[in-house]
């Protein structure tokens, strides 16, 4: 199936293939932590991070990141009732999206990385 | 959506463009595409990029495989809007709809190679778990999945985990068999630019 995906490829150089999602991905993950926006860069780290976020976005960005089915219009409206923006709100439930994604992409790269070379450790020996 | 922001908050020419939409497909347009159209600079140009990077990119997967996965990686995380967008639309790149719904039902036993069922099966325990370990990995490269494969379907994941996670906070409206059909339809002729 390559053949009827690389035409639009062709003009973007020789960049690997590989190397274009993960350039793709970090774009998103740098311009939800630092692009223009009503949140702080410090807010959107936390909510990325699913850590030391303000009691009233714990549930809400808790629920994001960990049991995503489970998110509920209270838990909107206990962090829209402590005075958070629904510009603030868009962009922190999207930072909490992308770290969490963000986190499961490492860890499936850095467990492919570690087969990699036990594996070619293995036919060393 | 949850959000009046995303229901109301669009400029008077992107609202023209929806009309447009509903005017000549007939459907409304679905909440994941409006999403993307919210403030784009912020999250939706990027996303579109990189999934349109993970699905349609230049892969040894099939489109109708990655389709597949996403379906699998929202049935997972139980997001019954990208499960229904996505079984839709591995469904008409497959050309066997029935596939589709025996992978979601029972991956052991539904009738995929074996490399793509242990991508999925990997792919899956990465979701649930948030984790995953190298002898997990060895299985999948044993299976005779390439390094690029893997790594491949894990760009998939990653654009998906965060589709699935949107689509259930922001709470997107479920569409109609027939809209979900309509908008595999496109996705199988635009991609997600």
């Amino acid at each position: 199936m390559r053949a009827d995906c690389q035409g639009s490829e062709e003009a973007e150089g020789d960049v690997p293939d590989e190397d274009k999602k993960r350039a793709a991905h970090q774009a998103l993950v740098d311009h939800v932590l630092t692009g223009a926006g009503s949140a702080t860069p410090e807010q959107r780290a936390r909510a990325f991070s699913n850590a030391d976020v303000p009691p009233s976005l714990q549930t809400l960005i808790g629920n994001v990141a960990t049991r995503p089915a489970q998110v509920t219009d209270a838990d909107f409206a206990a962090a829209k009732g402590s005075g958070f923006s629904e510009d603030q709100l868009f962009e922190l439930v999207i930072c909490a999206a992308v770290g969490a994604s963000a986190r499961l992409y490492e860890a499936g790269l850095a467990a492919l990385a570690d087969a990699t070379v036990s594996k070619e450790a293995g036919n060393a020996t | 959506m949850r959000l009046d922001i995303l229901n109301r908050g669009y400029s008077p020419g992107t609202k023209l463009l929806f009309a447009l939409i509903r005017a000549f497909s007939g459907y409304p347009v679905p909440d994941a595409a409006k999403l993307v159209f919210y403030r784009p600079g912020f999250y939706g140009a990027w996303a579109k990029k990189l999934t349109h990077e993970a699905m349609r990119g230049p892969s040894a997967w099939s489109v109708a495989d990655r389709e597949l996965m996403a379906a699998y990686v929202s049935k997972v995380n139980e997001c019954a809007f990208c499960v229904g967008a996505h079984t839709a639309t591995a469904g008409q790149a497959y050309q066997d709809g029935a596939k589709v719904r025996a992978v979601l039902a029972d991956l052991d036993s539904a009738p995929v190679e074996d490399g793509l069922r242990a991508t999925l099966r990997m792919l899956g325990k990465l979701t649930r778990d948030g984790k995953i370990g190298a002898e997990d990995m060895r299985e999948v490269l044993s299976a005779g999945v390439s390094h690029q494969q893997v790594e491949d379907a894990l760009a998939v994941c990653a654009a998906f985990n965060t589709t699935d996670r949107l689509a259930d906070a922001f709470g997107f409206q479920l569409l109609s068999p027939e809209g979900f059909e309509a908008g595999a339809k496109y996705l199988l002729k635009r991609g997600y630019r």
